[in-house]
């Protein structure tokens, strides 16, 4: 039981669960940002894979680190695009067409994979991100060691999170988009195109998703293996509903549920295998569905999220 | 022809200076309007027309605004007032005509160009993000969205300023969500000062005040209209159109059907160019009133969003109508909603012809015999993917008549809505036609066909005649009369005080969730009805 | 620009607009094709031979098209109603562990007797599955997408786990798989010598079934109804949360037939590949069908072609075998465009 306990108190248990709390932070903004302009991606878990392996890929043909991260914001770009077309201006099911975009994305993903990797048994390697502790800080016990002692690619998420609170909530755009997601004909009321703001939310949310995945495969891990992504990205969907569509509360549900994450991992070690390992894996799925159940009762979603808008309508 | 019909073309015909049906109605002697030297104009519409599908929403329409004149748009719901506002704020784009503000030519569908130009809108339905703040909301779209910085204390200042300058006191920093209906028209006023407007157009805004907020909003008009803004006040109205304008444009069927200068018109003429309203009240048969048909006893509703009520009592009795006024938000959607049985109790009882009923819901309120015409057609009323016939039966599915052993009788369905859009003179298609492609009139005499032919002892008709043109209403009233005519006991909820005065047999008003003793047709002016719409006189009921 | 509706969408350009899909569909899997260094032609000719080439490639499409039709149908009935069942291969796993737990032996009863019991076991316990998040969905408003998509992982690990335990094949040489039902429990070939089992006959009947029902009779009409605008159904007096259950219990059975047919009627036993994402390739299969339950035959044969078709020329010409995963995610995104498409009128300004 002590260890139980004791595993609270150690840097590493806290240095992964930041660094499993990163990928989700990412995807976690991205969506956020579609939604609070009104529109649900649920292509997320798609676009996560095809950063995963577009930045991955990137450096495994030579290119750099962030070189690779850039490219991973391309493609996810280019899917929140596609995305954007169909639900925004076609207004057609935000459901049925990120749906449509997870399966086209993943196998979109997996067939350039096996075309430009045909003969591979075992997942080809790259030099991944490496931690870059900040002097002084990353000194800190625990605290410091698990905030500052990350590979630059955490620092970028955190700063994420403070860019995206910035823009929604400190400038003209940020206010453009909130009110998108709450009242379209408000923003046409005022000029602005409706159709411009949630596409350009869709493309910049969809890009971050895909940093969320390159983070798995050039910071986490460093190879792209199918199922990479796993239901993290419904994961972060369930994450925005538990931050009440706020960065700040999002970023905190991200490393709780990173903690709980990497809590159930090492658990899982001390328990010596009296339990099937299975049910530690479940635990994050079971956590979110309840985390879900918790909050939804007193949610106050964004009030356009998931209707389509047309030019003129009230 | 019905008799509000024949009333229409009677006007018509004794309208002296009106143009028959059928010739485009050209400006009506007007001249002293033009060469008033400083007074040029600063809007110039010109030969607007807009069709959808079949139906010609503006048909040639031109008029001119000048600086610091008030215009009032007059005309009946669907004689294209919003449709042309729309055009002119760049939401739809015209088929034909041109628009020009200040000597230049507006391009058409873009709502930016229109705000460049100085032309600020408040629409009917207010465009305001209800999460943000009245600041956020005024200063929406007024930076480049790639500026990186939003300075809220300038824009705090000025619109405390305008504020204080036209009488449009509202907190800035306050939640729209938290604001009164005046205070939120007030934001939209201010959004459109706020980017310096120079024409400013309201789209029916005295629809949800209460008489003492419509007298600050005209004040508020008139100073701006001394600071040398141009107003267009859309109304139909006419007491308001009179009290407000400088000069009045009638709408009628999609085409202008007179101007005149405001001073040289009575209310009656203006009737009569626009028709339909404010005629004589139809003859008032000397009406049986019966025993009551449902009593709600104390009842309480909290609905989910918007105003309810508690410890509220009220008698509809059979062959009889009860008219409910008030400005709209303080809670008769929450009373429709609870006779409907979409809202439960939370105290009280609802008794049914002397039986008090549980389990309060959709399906109970149909079996205690209540018709409901719902107040809006399209959320509620029908399903609109779903056709002509499957909408007719939704409330009576599982009779016998419809359904056997869990198996629908579609034969049957499709006889019964035959019947109804013959009974109930519908123009549609074919009872297979997807409802959604049916007028606005036609949709509602297919739900008032569902809800009045089982002849329910209780009718609830809430707001019945909104958005339908002048033949529909007519149509729509008489059914209602009928039906108390044959002992219905029927509730019509409408913020027409208008509509209430001609139709209701008793008047009770409701205000911030509490009615008002009963009145008899005519026993209160409309100056008293305003004073208890206006939550005055309203005590602990 | 802007959508305006048809008034009345004439039957040709019902017709042209999924042929247009369809078309541009095949462009796109072209140009993969073109940058596998494949001529496209030959590609589609060497599918179209692996899928309907021969009697045996045939029988093979239809097989692989039963578990296809369960999901199609699944999702079908439940998005017609706007429950939004993601979940469908959950289901089908918790039918094949159901059908792996009383085929095994458990009940020693004549196969007429225990293959319908079965059956209806699992479609139950695929039933009860999708209940949980239909319940959250009414009672506490949570978004039964995300629900029924995190169970998709939950019942995998929960799979994997029985497959390690109590359901594991003793004389499985340590592979995670459970021992084979007995003789009984299995569902006969409908040609001997071939794959093709009873589990399609099944799959056609429930079609049909499933069709009746939202036709003909007051549930299809109430889920139609509930699907297309829940605010009015509700003012009709349709009791809403009841009919979105027996949705869930009818969509979680279906799905959950599926797992029962493979095991029964295929594969004998259950392994943790049983799938090979049947679940989400159901939600093609529905929207391809435009949501028609006789339509669902018909797409889930077409899309079941196109992954056999793509296996059998996978190797032959070199091209990897997602090319059918790419095709048929395109295929239902250009599908949903053009439904659309054929009912509004695009207008640019």
């Amino acid at each position: 039981m002590d260890q139980a306990v004791d595993i609270l108190f150690t840097a590493s248990f806290w240095v992964a669960a930041i660094r499993i709390a990163s990928p989700l932070i990412f995807a976690t903004m991205g969506e956020l940002i579609c939604e609070r302009a009104g529109v649900l991606n649920l292509g997320i878990e798609g676009i996560m894979t095809v950063g995963a392996f577009a930045g991955w890929f990137t450096v495994y043909s030579g290119g750099d680190l962030w070189a690779g991260v850039l490219v991973a914001a391309l493609a996810g770009a280019a899917f929140g695009l596609l995305h954007g077309f169909l639900t925004v201006p076609l207004g057609l099911s935000q459901h049925v067409v990120g749906i449509g975009v997870t399966l086209l994305a993943t196998s979109l993903t997996y067939f350039t994979y096996r075309l430009v990797l045909p003969e591979v048994t075992s997942p080809p390697k790259i030099e991944p991100f490496q931690p870059l502790p900040i002097p002084g800080l990353s000194q800190i016990p625990i605290v410091g060691e698990a905030l500052f002692a990350q590979t630059p690619l955490t620092y970028l998420a955190f700063v994420t999170v403070a860019l995206v609170a910035w823009v929604l909530y400190r400038t003209p755009a940020g206010l453009a988009l909130r009110a998108a997601g709450e009242n379209p004909s408000a923003v046409e009321a005022q000029g602005i195109s409706v159709t411009a703001v949630r596409m350009t939310a869709v493309c910049a949310g969809s890009a971050l998703m895909a940093i969320g995945g390159a983070f798995l495969t050039m910071s986490a891990f460093n190879s792209f293996f199918f199922e990479t992504v796993n239901g993290r990205g419904w994961i972060c969907i369930a994450l925005v509903v538990f931050g009440s569509w706020r960065p700040g509360k999002a970023l905190v549900g991200a490393i709780l549920f990173a903690a709980f994450d990497a809590y159930q991992i090492r658990l899982q070690q001390i328990s010596g295998g009296v339990v099937p390992y299975q049910m530690f894996l479940m635990l994050p799925y079971v956590l979110s569905i309840l985390a879900l159940v918790l909050v939804a009762r007193r949610a106050t979603y964004p009030k356009a999220l998931m209707i389509p808008y047309q030019k003129g309508e009230r | 022809m019905s008799s509000a019909a024949r009333r229409v073309g009677a006007l018509m015909s004794s309208t002296a200076g009106s143009t028959p049906p059928g010739q485009p109605p050209l400006a009506i002697g007007h001249p002293p309007l033009e060469g008033e030297g400083s007074r040029a104009p600063v809007l110039r519409l010109t030969d607007i027309t807009k069709r959808f599908g079949p139906l010609v929403a503006n048909d040639q329409i031109s008029f001119e605004l000048a600086r610091g004149e008030t215009v009032a748009l007059l005309g009946e719901n669907g004689a294209g007032k919003t449709t042309l506002m729309n055009i002119l704020f760049g939401h739809y784009v015209a088929d034909e005509g041109t628009v020009e503000a200040f000597g230049r030519p507006l391009p058409p569908g873009d709502p930016r160009a229109a705000l460049d130009a100085g032309i600020g809108m408040v629409h009917q339905h207010f465009t305001l993000a209800d999460n943000m703040t009245v600041l956020e909301n005024i200063t929406l779209g007024t930076q480049s969205l790639r500026s990186l910085r939003s300075d809220r204390r300038a824009a705090r200042e000025r619109i405390r300023a305008l504020s204080s300058d036209f009488g449009l006191a509202v907190e800035p920093d306050a939640t729209v969500a938290s604001l009164s209906v005046g205070e939120r028209q007030r934001v939209e006023i201010l959004k459109a000062l706020y980017r310096d407007a120079k024409i400013l157009i309201l789209d029916e805004p005295t629809a949800v005040l209460t008489p003492a907020e419509t007298d600050a909003l005209f004040r508020t008009l008139k100073t701006l209209a001394a600071n040398g803004l141009s107003i267009i006040f859309i109304s139909h109205k006419l007491a308001e159109v009179l009290a407000v304008s400088d000069r009045v444009v009638v709408l009628r069927g999609g085409r202008v059907a007179g101007e005149r200068r405001t001073a040289e018109i009575s209310r009656g003429e203006l009737a009569a160019l626009m028709v339909g309203y404010d005629l004589a009240p139809s003859p008032v048969k000397a009406i049986r009133t019966g025993p009551p048909a449902l009593i709600l006893e104390n009842v309480a509703v909290r609905p989910r969003s918007g105003m309810g009520f508690a410890d509220l009592s009220l008698t509809l009795r059979s062959g009889e109508i009860t008219g409910l006024a008030g400005v709209s938000g303080n809670g008769q959607a929450a009373l429709a909603a609870l006779i409907a049985g979409m809202e439960r109790p939370t105290a009280g009882d609802i008794v049914v012809r002397s039986e008090r009923i549980r389990d309060w819901g959709p399906r109970r309120a149909l079996g205690a015999g209540v018709g409901r015409i719902p107040e809006d057609r399209h959320a509620v009323g029908t399903i609109g993917d779903m056709s002509v016939t499957e909408n007719v039966i939704a409330e009576r599915y599982r009779s016998g008549r419809f359904s056997r052993h869990g198996f629908m009788r579609w034969g049957a369905a499709r006889d019964f809505a035959e019947e109804i859009i013959r009974d109930y003179d519908v123009k549609c298609p074919s009872p297979e036609a997807r409802i959604r492609l049916l007028s606005g009139g036609n949709m509602q005499k297919l739900i008032l066909g569902r809800a009045l032919d089982g002849e329910p002892a209780i009718i609830l008709a809430n707001q019945p005649t909104r958005g339908l043109d002048v033949g529909a209403v007519a149509y729509v009233h008489g059914r209602l009369v009928a039906a108390r005519d044959r002992g219905a006991a029927v509730l019509l909820i409408s913020e027409d005080l208008d509509e209430i005065q001609t139709l209701a047999d008793r008047i009770v008003v409701m205000s911030k969730g509490r009615l008002s003793a009963p009145s008899a047709r005519g026993e209160r002016t409309v100056a008293q009805l305003g004073e208890l719409m206006a939550g005055h006189g309203l005590e602990a009921a | 620009m802007r959508l305006e509706p048809k008034p009345a969408p004439s039957k040709l350009a019902l017709l042209l607009y999924p042929a247009g899909a369809v078309a541009v569909t095949l462009v796109i899997t072209s140009l993969l094709v073109l940058a596998a260094g494949a001529s496209p032609l030959s590609v589609f000719a060497l599918v179209w031979k692996g899928a309907a080439g021969s009697q045996f490639a045939l029988m093979e499409t239809l097989t692989r098209a039963t578990p296809l039709i369960f999901t199609g149908l699944a999702v079908a009935v439940a998005f017609r109603a706007k429950l939004w069942n993601i979940g469908a291969e959950a289901q089908l796993y918790i039918g094949a562990v159901v059908t792996v737990v009383l085929g095994t032996g458990t009940l020693a009863l004549h196969s007429g007797l225990l293959l319908p019991l079965i059956a209806v076991s699992a479609m139950a316990a695929g039933a009860l599955l999708l209940l949980g998040p239909a319940l959250l969905k009414t009672s506490f408003g949570v978004d039964e997408v995300v629900t029924t998509l995190l169970l998709n992982f939950i019942v995998l690990l929960f799979v994997s786990m029985l497959l390690e335990g109590p359901l594991k094949d003793p004389t499985g040489l340590g592979w995670p798989q459970s021992q084979k039902v007995i003789a009984e429990a299995q569902l006969p070939r409908i040609i001997q010598g071939r794959r093709l089992h009873y589990g399609f006959v099944l799959a056609l009947v429930s079609a049909v079934v499933v069709w009746v029902i939202m036709k003909r009779t007051a549930l299809g009409y109430e889920m139609r109804a509930v699907g297309h605008n829940p605010e009015a159904a509700r003012f009709a007096g349709i009791p809403v949360n009841t009919v979105l259950m027996k949705t869930a219990l009818l969509s979680g059975g279906l799905a959950a037939l599926a797992g029962f047919s493979e095991v029964a009627g295929l594969k004998g036993n259950l392994t943790r590949d049983l799938s090979p994402g049947f679940g989400y390739t159901g939600i093609v299969v529905a929207m391809l069908a435009m949501l028609n339950p006789l339509g669902v035959v018909v797409s889930a044969i077409f899309v079941a072609g196109i992954f056999v078709g793509a296996d059998a020329m996978s190797r032959a010409a070199g091209v990897p075998s997602y090319i059918a995963n790419v095709m048929t995610a395109t295929a239902l995104l250009t599908m949903v465009a053009a439904i659309l498409l054929s009912r509004y009128r695009v207008r640019w300004r």
